[in-house]
């Protein structure tokens, strides 16, 4: 019963395919799973922006969307009707094709990336050897898109947003990527499916996930800090930075194309959440072994969704950074600290097991982060203000 | 410690959020169709012309003197004045404002025609709800609309209506007294014209 509820998709999809032709039958089963994805995902973004706004709601003594059907849970419909009606604007100097393919690549890229992610037991679309290679290198073209909006828009204020954009999103995608490699040296595949089955295993009843290593902590919470930097949310919302740049590189995009935009932005989101979950929060397997009859795909899903709830919380309660705070924090603390955990990584991987490595790893990750923050995110030292003319 | 002034901050923020689901008092919030804060006595919006008694049109207290037009700084006020005359409050007869609009999308609130009033007969509304399709003559409101009994003042500004009244009575009162010892010396010379003997006859 519980086995048949876990592989449900799957059963459903081979059901729906046997009334096809033999040689039908893999190509409709891909594209089912498509567009299972293409369905889920926008509903989990509908839910994800309805608790965002309620949540921000909470966190700042408001109520939130409350109008629309029961509690405001109809919001994003109306939301979502809104956009489709209003005039799609284009300005009269922009770059016509290159401004309309921006948001159509944003969308097609960030739901590129889902192809490699295990939702579930046996629920990957593509398992392919190279997974995490593959999300990174869709991952990174959605910077792509930010340029092309910003550029095409001809509008001084999409082009600083775009320029910000860029330069956020290849710093931080170098300590994603870095804090992502910890985990493929443990393992030693970069199959998405092969990462997912070393952490589902149990001992005493708990999991191995990676997030309950020295390393895998570090390399999680740097994961986290990159992954918001790389989706743009706040505290790294610069590229948007709606109090400086209007909407930054979505400013002259209106209608459904601005739609796209905010539609990209939370599917990244979840995608690099869905990522992380992958990587270090044992993706599908359940965080108890005497949990583990609930369908696999509820746990994946859950973590995915906790996650948003955690960029929700951050968006709640941080300010937005100065640009040099950015880079100094990307280049002087985050990819120092990746970095070192790469070593700590192998060190974890060679002294084998024993009570010993989780001293020696726990005690150089602890050292690097308090060294770092003393050193690499120094403040630094203003006396008073000294006024020369004015008294 | 790095970090530590997030984690103090997550916890003022996870505080307010599970606050704000056990104490009403977080919430400030005021629902607004459905709730709504008392408007202060200060308050005020757009003006209105008051009127006394139960027929507006009887009773309205302006008497068209246009200086609430002239005074008005966007000159949002328009008066035409009748050409008859009808009695105010004492009895005097007086013109009265044959039309008299103003246009709200003008208006800027300023109160100077409630001020220079002499006669009490412009006031400052509170109603504040006056949306319409038509931003042309949905909002250049026309002396019917504009027309509230002295009730609604009193409800609107208590103390300020009430100093009116105490004022408009002792107005009245000394009107009635005039008109009544003038009424009493006219009949007084009637009596004594009456009683007195003619001396000249009917030589007049």
């Amino acid at each position: 019963m519980f086995e048949k509820l876990d592989q449900i998709f799957i059963l459903l999809r081979d059901w729906v395919v046997s009334f096809l032709p033999p040689n039908w039958q893999a190509p409709v089963g891909v594209v089912l799973g498509v567009v299972a994805i293409v369905c889920v995902y926008p509903a989990l973004f509908a839910i994800a922006v309805l608790m965002e706004r309620k949540g921000l709601g909470r966190m700042q003594n408001r109520y939130g969307p409350n109008r629309v059907g029961p509690f405001g849970l109809f919001q994003p419909v109306a939301d979502g009707i809104k956009s489709l009606t209003k005039e799609d604007l284009v300005p009269a100097n922009a770059d016509h094709v290159v401004h309309f393919l921006a948001p159509v690549s944003l969308v097609a890229i960030v739901f590129m990336g889902y192809a490699v992610l295990p939702m579930g037991r046996g629920m990957t679309l593509a398992p392919m050897d190279a997974g995490l290679l593959f999300y990174f290198a869709m991952g990174a073209s959605s910077e792509l898109t930010v340029f092309m909006a910003g550029w095409s828009s001809r509008n001084k204020y999409s082009l600083l947003g775009a320029m910000r954009g860029v330069a956020q999103m290849i710093s931080y995608e170098v300590p994603l990527l870095m804090s992502s490699v910890a985990v493929v040296m443990i393992t030693g595949s970069l199959n998405l499916d092969k990462i997912v089955a070393a952490q589902n295993t149990y001992s005493y009843g708990l999991p191995h996930w990676y997030i309950f290593t020295p390393w895998g902590l570090a390399g999680f919470v740097m994961y986290a800090i990159a992954a918001t930097a790389e989706t743009n949310r706040s505290p790294f919302d610069l590229p948007e930075g709606e109090s400086e740049l209007v909407a930054g590189y979505f400013t002259e995009y209106s209608g459904f194309k601005f739609a796209e935009f905010f539609l990209g932005e939370y599917v990244a989101m979840l995608s690099i959440s869905g990522l992380g979950t992958t990587l270090f929060l044992g993706g599908w397997s359940a965080p108890l072994q005497a949990l583990e009859w609930v369908p696999s795909w509820i746990w994946f899903f859950g973590k995915v969704m906790l996650s948003i709830c955690v960029f929700i919380w951050m968006r709640g309660t941080l300010p937005r950074i100065r640009q040099d705070q950015l880079m100094n924090f990307a280049w002087k603390f985050v990819l120092p600290l990746t970095l070192v955990n790469l070593v700590v990584a192998a060190v974890w991987r060679f002294m084998g097991d024993g009570w010993l490595r989780w001293v020696v790893c726990s005690a150089v990750v602890v050292v690097v982060y308090v060294s770092a923050a003393l050193g690499g995110m120094r403040r630094e030292k203003f006396g008073p203000r000294s006024y020369r003319y004015a008294e | 410690m790095l970090g530590e002034g997030i984690l103090k901050g997550l916890a003022e923020t996870a505080r307010n959020f599970f606050g704000s689901y056990v104490s009403k008092e977080r919430l400030t919030t005021v629902q607004y169709p459905e709730e709504r804060i008392p408007a202060v006595e200060a308050a005020r919006v757009f003006p209105f012309l008051v009127y006394d008694g139960d027929d507006w049109q009887k009773g309205l207290r302006c008497v068209a003197c246009q200086i609430c037009e002239k005074e008005c700084p966007p000159k949002c006020i328009y008066i035409e004045k009748s050409k008859d005359k009808k009695p105010d409050f004492t009895g005097r007869p007086q013109i009265f404002p044959a039309r008299f609009d103003i246009d709200v999308s003008v208006c800027m609130s300023c109160q100077i025609c409630v001020e220079v009033c002499p006669f009490d007969a412009i006031k400052m509304n509170t109603e504040f709800e006056l949306s319409t399709d038509d931003r042309f003559s949905g909002l250049l409101l026309h002396k019917d609309q504009l027309a509230h009994p002295n009730e609604y003042f009193q409800k609107l500004h208590p103390t300020d209506a009430a100093e009116v009244d105490t004022r408009r009575a002792e107005e009245l009162a000394k009107a009635e007294a005039k008109a009544k010892a003038a009424a009493e010396a006219a009949a007084a010379k009637a009596a004594a014209q009456a009683a007195a003997p003619k001396p000249e006859g009917g030589a007049a």
